[in-house]
């Protein structure tokens, strides 16, 4: 259910800066959409995104629901280590998904 | 089962009760300008915001409301001792005026971040963006939206 993909480089230099563009496929029901009878549908959404550099948060973001289906962020970091990014999207009903990227660092 | 007749008694009814008024209240200009305004003092926390530093690209005509790609850029050297703490976007005439406020740091090498949002209506975008020395800058661009998102009731 929870698919999330993450687009890193597998390879930097030292210091350089890298972009990583992540995307979650969720329908990110707003809570302000009805039904053909009027009911209100309630919100769903995922309201945060935390990027991990081995273990160092680096990038947050808190997402509303105005955010499009589908989220895509795209952030950046400077590579210092090899090691491992941990993205972690955390939302409404209790969605979790989490992702990570290796990188080698040269 | 209701007959034709008895049905258009009954709505015409309702109509001259003037049970059936508009779904938006009429001061909904005046509710969504305060609605942003309170949201950029959440943010900056009453401090001034000052114009420029700040690079939001958005497309000027958006066809569809429902994904618009945005980037915000700030100028800043992403230093330790002077960065961008955060950056956030909000709308004017959505339901809410927020849209996403990402939280950076000197590790984030350069100060921009893209994404994509749902605009409801023609109307202001702004990105704020946080420093690491308290101030705040901002950059506001106008879109005109022809398919709006968060209207399309009844199709689900």
């Amino acid at each position: 259910m929870a698919r999330v993909v993450v687009n890193a480089p597998k390879s930097a230099k030292r210091g350089e800066v890298i972009e990583i563009r992540t995307l979650a496929g969720h329908a990110m029901e707003t809570g302000f959409r009805r039904t053909q009878t009027g009911e209100l549908i309630p919100r769903d959404i995922i309201t945060q995104l935390v990027c991990t550099y081995n273990g160092v948060e680096v990038f947050r973001a808190e997402l509303h629901p105005a955010m499009a289906a589908n989220p895509l962020i795209t952030f950046t970091t400077v590579a210092t280590e090899s090691g491992t990014l941990e993205l972690k999207w955390t939302g409404d009903n209790g969605y979790v998904a989490t992702q990570s990227a290796s990188i080698t660092v040269v | 089962m209701t007959s034709r007749r008895r049905f258009l008694a009954l709505v015409s009814g309702a109509l001259a009760a003037g049970e059936v008024s508009a779904q938006l209240d009429p001061n909904i200009q005046a509710l969504r300008a305060a609605a942003l305004e309170s949201a950029i003092r959440k943010v900056t926390g009453g401090k001034p915001v000052r114009e420029g530093k700040v690079k939001l690209d958005l497309p000027p005509l958006v066809d569809n409301g429902n994904t618009v790609p945005l980037s915000v850029s700030v100028a800043s050297p992403m230093t330790s001792a002077d960065h961008v703490k955060a950056i956030h976007v909000l709308t004017e005439k959505n339901p809410q005026p927020y849209v996403v406020s990402a939280y950076l740091g000197p590790r984030a090498g350069r100060a921009s971040i893209a994404t994509r949002a749902r605009i409801a209506d023609t109307g202001k975008v702004i990105a704020i963006a946080q420093l690491s020395d308290g101030s705040f800058w901002s950059a506001t661009v106008s879109v005109v939206v022809t398919l709006s998102a968060c209207l399309e009731e009844g199709l689900i």
